[in-house]
């Protein structure tokens, strides 16, 4: 039987409730937030921090809490944002046992008390900031670019409705990582698998008309990890937050190298 | 790893104390160092590296976060897909939008290289839409005409309504292929800048580990946004606080043309997410509580597809004299429920889900409650045509700030002048990062040696970090910013009179000199968004303070600006670019003014003459 030995600062301790709602108000009006917690800096394990949100004076999305939190509460939570509105994806984390956008999720489609961690499996530099450089090295490795051997048109490529309608569903992918650490096969694998996010890309340039260099693209991909570690789990398509569907475009990749070798 | 500690495994090259604290500097050298990779940022990456030029591209958030992401409705170009267009078509347009404030020679260059610009950009694998011949769908935009104002264009080409997230992330892919040089999340503090006025580099932090990174070069290019986070309601990102305008205000140097200030007609009421103008473009129309298409009335013939500052008035007119929809009269319906479901899913996909997750609404059912509120920049740093920064220097209002360029939403070339039209913020991004690379191409010997920084340079930057970092005033960062957004909310927008600028200048120095008592709260240097942000924040109030500094001192309506106490433009006394300054020491604001260009690039065009501008 395998032993295994877990790193000393790895378990996560209860941490600090901040402020304790004011006694007496109503029901409903105060939600609370439990949030991971880690600090690089001071070498202790992780911790969940209880923070009180009043939503009243605060936005309908769970991100507005936390930028409620860190403006008045508790400027050191730290987190990323940017846009807002859901197509950045930097705000990608796991709420209430569910990896998605803290931008696009409604506090209220939580029920009682919000848990809020990074997203699953990923180094953690601090608190819900994960170090998605693995992910991103992982995009470049498909080389995510248009590849042609044709002279390049003085205008534009022409492309059908037809072929323009296949980019759909794969182009929107924000990269915000929700669906690649949802994934049990990128959690035990992530080093070695693409992960569903960057196959969902890799398939964007196959499927593109004016890409010609599909062969090559699939050449890369066939690997019994890169490409065959996906055991249609389908966790990924669970969480887009985006509502695309990373499976059906790993279903499709692994169909056309069965037609190739057919 | 305890506070304070150098890196692990970085080589210490020198060290700077402040206070006691040493802060371990790493230092880069590169041909070319782009601050900012949004789109102008990274054309500009991928143009430098084609050039065989040393490129390193530093930005505080992971490409394909920056704000272009955000870009709904299109990018334009006269290609003539869907009918018959013209580039001096385009560019007449794009005068008249800038209410004669834009420099004519520059819309020229924009209009004219906007074509190929676009088409480069399909070659590289923009997922455009398509027309029934497998060309670039173009749609109808606000200002955007046929003929010199006769009919309406279809002008702008659309990837669905996502196009700058199609844009940003092709453009990204681009610059991986030509193997430039990323920092992501690197805060760039500020400039540094020689005695004889030469920019020689710029100094960053690593959020990830804290480690001071200076970057010397030949040409520092500023790609660094607006900073749409001075108003309290903005369609633009939290990360817009327009880091490059405040670097340059520190430096010295002045900002152009900052009172003008666009506000978009429909931003989705309460949250301040925007509705693309393509929208209207595809056959949508807004409405008041009485039902009535009231743009009708404000632009006969443009109608919903005026100019934005124009529909951002009428709008605001509505609201005041009690038409406004809602409970309490505060805002106006978007109607899109007419338009063919599958048009919606084909063209305005992306919207119809922002409208469902932000405002509770199937656009196929009911209208969008919106809002004029504040989304782009007209003003910023003020360049030439081919993306270098200039300020006046001995009675020569064109002089070149050697070393220092700037692109896109924190560039004024100036083509948008006083109101930027629909999709002419793309084109900009991509044709000025692409002149601003051709121009490093010529002026930057390649494989030359990158002098070396005058001694002690930096410091003041990480003085500055330093100071922030302990700050232990009595006012968080998050109250002074609030207070600054809401007093541009109400002091500087769509409408502005003497009394409330007045107010308004006041109410800003307030915040400003207020700020000598902020408190940070995170000491650390990995990931400290607490020190972050109030950098950030120390960026916006200077900008804020020119911003009403400039719009009190203009005495006429143009464009964005609209005076009630001066309804009229005044092409005799105004016709002219604001410039200001900001002194971080005293808080002062400084203005001067240098001449509009009266002339063209070519003879393909004559100066489009002055009128009164009517949709």
């Amino acid at each position: 039987m395998v032993q295994f030995t877990l790193p000393k600062n790895s378990r996560v301790k209860k941490g600090k409730a901040w402020n304790p709602p004011p006694e007496g108000t109503q029901v409903g009006r105060w939600r609370e937030y439990r949030v991971y917690r880690f600090d690089p800096e001071t070498g202790e394990n992780p911790r969940v921090d209880t923070y009180w949100v009043d939503m009243e004076d605060c936005g309908p999305m769970v991100l507005d809490a936390l930028i409620w939190i860190k403006n008045k509460i508790d400027p050191t939570l730290t987190f990323r944002r940017s846009c807002r509105e859901g197509v950045c994806g930097s705000c990608s984390m796991n709420i209430a046992g569910t990896n998605t956008l803290a931008c696009t999720m409604h506090a209220d489609d939580a029920k009682g008390a919000i848990p809020i961690y990074p997203l699953p499996h990923m180094p953690v530099i601090k608190d819900l900031v994960p170090d998605m450089t693995q992910f991103f090295a992982q995009l470049r490795s498909i080389e995510p670019w248009l590849k042609t051997d044709s002279p390049t048109p003085q205008k534009e490529w022409r492309q059908s409705h037809e072929e323009r309608a296949k980019l759909d569903g794969l182009y929107e992918c924000i990269l915000c990582a929700c669906c690649s650490t949802a994934c049990p096969s990128y959690w035990w694998n992530g080093d070695r698998y693409l992960g569903p996010a960057i196959l969902l890309q890799a398939d964007r340039w196959v499927e593109d008309s004016r890409d010609e260099r599909t062969g090559e693209r699939l050449d890369d991909l066939e690997d019994p990890f890169r490409l065959y570690r996906c055991h249609t789990i389908l966790n990924c398509t669970k969480a887009c937050p985006k509502g695309l569907n990373p499976a059906a475009a790993i279903a499709s990749l692994k169909r056309k190298l069965v037609e190739r070798a057919e | 790893m305890p506070q304070d500690a150098t890196p692990k495994d970085t080589p210490l090259h020198n060290a700077v104390q402040v206070k006691g604290r040493a802060y371990p500097i790493i230092d880069h050298a590169y041909d070319v160092v782009v601050v900012g990779a949004g789109g102008s940022g990274l054309r500009a990456v991928v143009g430098c590296s084609e050039a065989g030029l040393r490129t390193a591209c530093i930005t505080k958030v992971f490409p394909t976060r920056s704000h272009t992401v955000a870009a709904q409705g299109g990018i334009a170009a006269a290609l003539g897909n869907m009918g018959p267009d013209d580039w001096r078509w385009h560019m007449y347009d794009t005068v008249k939008g800038s209410d004669w404030l834009g420099d004519q020679d520059a819309i020229e260059y924009l209009c004219r290289n906007a074509p190929e610009a676009v088409y480069e950009l399909e070659h590289w694998g923009v997922p455009f839409s398509r027309d029934d011949n497998g060309k670039i769908l173009q749609r109808a935009f606000g200002g955007m005409t046929t003929d010199f104002g006769k009919g309406q264009a279809k002008r702008t080409c659309a990837a669905a309504d996502r196009t700058g997230h199609a844009m940003l992330h092709t453009m990204y892919g681009q610059a991986l292929r030509h193997s430039a040089e990323f920092f992501i999340e690197y805060f760039a503090i500020d400039l540094i800048m020689d005695d004889e006025g030469r920019c020689r580099g710029v100094i960053a932090l690593s959020m990830e580990d804290g480690s001071l990174h200076r970057f010397r070069a030949h040409q520092v290019i500023l790609a660094t946004g607006g900073y749409g986070r001075a108003y309290f309601s903005c369609t633009s990102a939290h990360i817009c606080t327009g880091d490059g305008n405040a670097m340059v205000l520190r430096a010295g140097l002045p900002l152009q043309d900052m009172e003008f200030v666009q506000f978009h007609p429909t931003g989705v009421y309460g949250a301040g997410v925007l509705i693309t103008e393509g929208a209207r473009g595809e056959g949508g129309f807004l409405r008041n509580a009485e039902g009535e298409k009231f743009m009708e009335r404000y632009a006969p013939s443009a109608k919903d597809l005026a100019s934005r500052d124009v529909v951002s008035r009428a709008i605001t007119i509505e609201i005041r004299e009690g038409r406004g929809v809602g409970p309490d009269k505060d805002h106006i319906h978007l109607h899109l429920s007419h338009l063919e479901p599958d048009l919606l899913a084909e063209r305005l996909p992306g919207i119809t889900d922002l409208a469902r997750i932000f405002a509770g609404v199937d656009v196929r059912e009911k209208p969008i409650p919106v809002l004029p509120t504040a989304h782009y920049n007209m003003g910023g740093i003020p360049t030439n045509m081919h993306g270098e920064v200039i300020s006046p220097k001995d009675g020569d209002p064109d002089a070149i700030v050697p070393g220092l360029m700037a692109l896109g939403e924190a560039a004024c070339v100036s083509v948008h002048g006083a109101n930027r039209l629909g999709s002419n913020s793309l084109i900009d991004l991509v044709v000025f990062g692409r002149a601003a690379a051709l121009r490093c191409a010529e002026i930057v010997k390649k494989d030359g040696a990158i002098p070396e920084l005058p001694k002690g340079a930096g410091e003041s930057a990480i003085e500055r970090l330093d100071r922030f970092r302990y700050a232990d005033g009595g006012t968080p960062t998050a109250a002074l910013r609030l207070r600054m957004q809401k007093t541009m909310q109400r002091d500087c927008a769509v409408f502005r009179t003497q009394k409330v600028l007045k107010e308004g200048v006041k109410a800003i120095r307030a915040v400003w000199d207020d700020a000598a008592d902020i408190h940070v709260t995170d000491r650390s240097l990995i990931w400290n968004t607490d020190l972050i942000e109030t950098l950030e924040f120390d960026n916006l109030i200077s900008q804020s303070a020119v911003t009403v500094a400039g719009a009190l001192a203009r005495e006429e309506s143009r464009g964005a600006h609209a005076r009630e106490d001066f309804p009229k433009r005044d092409d005799a006394k105004w016709m002219k670019h604001t410039l200001s300054w900001a002194d971080y020491g005293t808080h002062e604001v400084r203005l001067e003014y240098r001449p509009v260009h009266s002339f063209t690039l070519s003879n393909e065009i004559a100066y489009i003459q002055p009128k009164e501008r009517v949709y």
